[in-house]
């Protein structure tokens, strides 16, 4: 067993791999069998390592006990960050430009709302900082925003592992509701689900929401939905975080 | 080769780092602003002009995008690497933000279709 954990340790990343493999795999098969896809796995995925974390613990979550360290590696700013500017792979500047104006000031106002709304109330419930102001309005935005916003400008791990809870939320809140409500909110063609993915903004959510609405929809909803990222990426840790900066200080 | 879209894809990334650096820099504060977006950015005007000119091979793009599929099982491992615990603490401030970030979005999405909507007709 020594012999074991100290292989693993020693290995980190490659456990790491194999770990976060069976995980994702375990959880779209809950995802399929137990929600029919109601909740995506990816929301499964990512809940189930946030659980691990807090049970298995201390500053870095799982990440703290020696055989699992490498999941701080595959999991850390740097490799975070390189996956999701791959991400940009999926959307073309000219399929932006079709949408035009009108999709810029999706983005922007999507952003802005929920960088306003959840900075503030976690403002009012104590978390009265610049940094921490700006990482829980990035949360607000995708559970990517967050941590990128919380690691530019140098939150706590705390506010951090919060602001991707938040994210987490919303993305299964969009996921399930979006079903029921895409009719009354008008989201019925490719311009209206276009206005729907760059407001809301989470892209697991709204690409499964909407794909449990009308399958068809899904490319537009699921484009600007990716830049809503970008543009929290973008504006949260930057423009935003520095007017917060100016109002309530460091 | 596939190494050629991954050696593009960490060039987009480091000159966004550098130009998120500098953005904070000349705002007189430490950490990076925006790098992610920047390196997001240069990369979809990059790939938008090399396929339009048709020299970006498939074996290259592929390169590329592995690392794209790969965002959820990052995200997964930096989930399972969080200070959880001291988060539950404020727990019930993620599932307010939560909560509210989300109704305010989607009750913004009307308004907009409709004012889209309108504007087109006249």
């Amino acid at each position: 067993m020594k012999d074991l954990a100290g292989i693993l340790d020693k290995n980190g990343l490659v456990f790491a791999f194999l770990f976060v493999g069976v995980v994702m795999y375990l959880s779209y098969i809950i995802s399929k069998k137990l929600t029919n896809h109601k909740i995506p796995g990816a929301a499964i995925a990512i809940s189930v390592g946030l659980l691990l974390a807090y049970f298995g613990g201390g500053e870095k979550g799982l990440a703290s006990v020696p055989a699992f360290s490498g999941l701080a590696i595959l999991g850390g700013s740097m490799m975070r960050d390189f996956a999701i500017v791959a991400t940009a792979m999926g959307a073309s500047f000219s399929e932006i430009k079709k949408t035009g104006l009108v999709g810029i000031f999706c983005l922007l106002i999507g952003t802005v709302i929920a960088f306003v709304i959840g900075g503030s109330i976690g403002y009012a419930m104590g978390y009265t900082d610049a940094k921490s102001f700006a990482t829980i309005g990035g949360g607000a935005c995708t559970f990517i925003v967050g941590p990128i916003t919380g690691g530019a400008v140098g939150a706590s791990s705390e506010v951090i592992a919060i602001s991707i809870a938040i994210g987490v939320i919303k993305s299964v809140i969009v996921t399930i509701s979006t079903p029921f409500l895409a009719k009354r909110l008008g989201v019925c063609d490719p311009q209206s689900a276009m206005i729907f993915g760059g407001v809301v903004g989470s892209t697991s959510g709204v690409s499964a929401g909407l794909a449990a609405t009308d399958i068809k929809l899904v490319p537009y909803g699921a484009l600007t939905a990716t830049f809503h990222t970008a543009m929290g990426c973008l504006l949260c840790p930057s423009i935003l975080y520095f007017i917060v900066n100016k109002i309530i200080g460091a | 080769m596939k190494i050629y879209g991954v050696a593009i894809l960490a060039g987009c990334f480091l000159v966004g780092h550098v130009l998120g650096d500098q953005l904070g820099k000349s705002l007189g504060m430490s950490g990076n602003l925006g790098g992610v977006g920047f390196a997001m950015l240069i990369l979809i005007l990059f790939n938008d002009y090399f396929k339009k000119k048709g020299i970006l091979k498939p074996e290259t793009e592929s390169g590329m995008l592995f690392w794209s599929t790969m965002y959820i099982p990052v995200v997964v491992a930096m989930s399972a690497s969080q200070n959880v615990k001291a988060a539950m603490s404020g727990g019930w401030v993620a599932l307010l933000v939560g909560i509210f970030a989300t109704v305010v979005c989607f009750a913004t999405v009307p308004l907009i279709i409709s004012y889209v909507k309108n504007k087109a007709q006249q």
